[in-house]
């Protein structure tokens, strides 16, 4: 028979009088993207994290490593995106030392499905993932139910729609890796500018088999203008109500202190990227 | 990876844990929702000079993660082609434009009825009038009116959407009043502002405030504005700033940001 399958009909509508609710579209706030082409494989996303209506990174990192050769872009909650791949990462190399072989995609794929799955959703993780090994380029969404697709050119995240009028009207069959990468950032800039929940900037990641290359910051699109004023405040403008100075001598009976430029200090705390 | 906090559905409702499932069908009659208003994000945003007022206002609307037009905008003349009021308003843009629509319409009315215009005070009053009248079905929108008072120097009233109001110096409402009123208490009011070496701890005298000339106002406004850009995903596009002095009403429109 062909066509839809109503048999679930009487039993939800039976159910929704009852007072279940519908089922509800859930929106993830970014815009991500993947298309393959004639040698490779190209992710992409946006840069913008939100918590509500406010953004709360302008310039966060979505695409994740995997292995050197499979690369994975996150929508959904961030701390999910992050953890769920930093494990598959972790799980991969094991694999890899143990079979000694390239890890492939489908087994990243598989891996990150099934972990997805036993947790029925919980963990807010969508994700495109793409990569080349002994088999080929590939290119799979994966959602945070655990329902896998492979296609030529996939979407994620609120921006989904956007971006992916842009594959609709654009792509073809034997792109050149140019033209995919043009592809995808047009793709992630339809989601950047029309999805309020995507902004700020293009990353792209391009995996052929020779190597891996990370775009960051790809196209800055969004670059903060210059204010009108200057917001310098006078020294002593703010109240001081009491004071305390600790000296170096009294905080050395508690912890041990260094010159700023000690050479006997030996790694320096790793710098974190901070709005200039 | 968009939103911090997830964008997983609430699980309050019943969902589909058959152990929370309602086996049995509610008795009596069955309320339906009504739902007649939706926010369309946008800011807006008041300050008031010695001899003029400026109004200024995103031109952004939004709904849910869309944007329904990049130029929709939230201010108005008030009172027919020589008025020197302006109305903001920010919320839900119909009723906005339906409450713009009323309170024009009276404008206009009071001028033919008694041969002069309508004091900005008399306006302000009349505007809170109407918010209240729909007190138990309001007007869903964050007013501000602006003009000259009838000593010359600028006025501006803000309302919240059942007709409470106030004349004030400094109002910004809407989607990122709360990233910019704590800017402007500073900048315009110079709040948490003291002396230099004018005393010790307590006993420290507060920044004087004085009203600010014209140019520093429409640059703070500015300023406001690309800031709340920068964090708020509900304003962009365009900035609209309606500048009321004794002259006149002058427009200035500036672009931006698009994301």
């Amino acid at each position: 028979m062909p066509g839809f399958d109503f048999s679930n009909y009487n039993r939800n509508a039976a159910l929704h009088a009852q007072g279940v609710p519908l089922p509800k579209a859930t929106s993830t706030g970014t815009t991500i993207v993947g298309c393959i082409y004639d040698g490779g494989v190209v992710i992409a996303a946006d840069t913008r994290a939100t918590s509500g209506p406010i953004v709360a990174d302008k310039n966060c990192e979505k695409l994740h490593y995997i292995t050197p050769n499979i690369w994975c872009a996150g929508a959904g909650t961030a701390a999910d995106t992050e953890f769920t791949t930093a494990l598959i990462s972790s799980n991969l190399e094991l694999h890899a030392l143990s079979t000694g072989r390239k890890p492939r995609v489908v087994t990243c794929m598989t891996m990150l499905k099934q972990h997805l799955f036993r947790y029925q959703g919980h963990i807010g993780a969508y994700l495109v993932v793409a990569g080349v090994d002994p088999t080929g380029y590939h290119l799979f969404t994966v959602h945070a139910h655990g329902s896998t697709d492979k296609l030529p050119y996939v979407t994620m995240g609120s921006g989904s729609l956007a971006a992916m009028s842009v594959f609709e009207t654009q792509w073809t069959k034997k792109l050149t890796k140019d033209d995919a990468v043009k592809l995808c950032s047009d793709a992630i800039q339809a989601g950047i500018f029309n999805d309020l929940g995507s902004g700020s900037n293009v990353d792209v990641c391009v995996i052929t088999d020779e190597k891996t290359t990370l775009m960051r910051n790809y196209i800055t699109p969004n670059v903060r203008e210059q204010k009108q004023r200057n917001y310098r405040f006078k020294r002593g403008t703010t109240a001081v109500l009491n004071e305390k100075i600790i000296t170096r001598e009294e905080i050395s009976k508690y912890v041990t202190v260094h010159e700023l430029d000690d050479p006997s200090v030996s790694a320096a705390a790793e710098k974190m990227d901070v709005d200039s | 990876m968009g939103s911090i906090f997830t964008a997983a559905p609430p699980q309050s409702g019943p969902g589909y844990s058959f152990k929370q499932t309602p086996t049995t069908v509610p008795e009596g009659t069955r309320q339906h929702g009504f739902y007649p208003y939706t926010d369309n994000g946008g800011s807006t945003l008041g300050i008031t000079g010695a001899d003029f007022a400026i109004l200024a206002g995103d031109t952004r609307s939004t709904s849910g993660y869309n944007i329904n037009t990049r130029f929709a905008p939230k201010l108005f003349k008030v009172g027919g082609a020589d008025s020197r009021i302006v109305l903001s308003v920010v919320g839900f843009a119909a009723d906005g434009l339906a409450l713009k629509e009323r309170l024009d319409t009276i404008v206009k009315m009071y001028r033919y009825q008694h041969g002069k215009p309508m004091s900005v005070a008399a306006c302000a009053q009349r505007l809170s009038h109407i918010l209240y009248q729909k007190r138990f079905f309001p007007y869903y929108v964050t007013a501000i009116l602006g003009g000259l008072d009838e000593e010359g120097k600028g006025a501006l009233y803000s309302y919240d959407p059942v007709g409470s109001y106030e004349r004030e110096q400094c109002r910004a409402a809407g989607a990122a009043a709360s990233l910019i009123m704590p800017f402007l208490d500073n900048q315009v009011n110079y709040k948490n502002q003291y002396v230099l070496g004018s005393g010790e701890g307590h006993a420290l005298q507060a920044r004087e405030r004085e009203l600010l000339p014209r140019k520093d106002v429409e640059e703070l406004v500015q300023d406001a504005f690309s800031s709340a850009v920068e964090r708020h995903i509900e304003v962009g596009d365009g900035l609209q700033m309606f500048i009321i002095t004794k002259d006149g009403i002058e427009e200035i429109y500036k672009p931006l940001k698009l994301d």
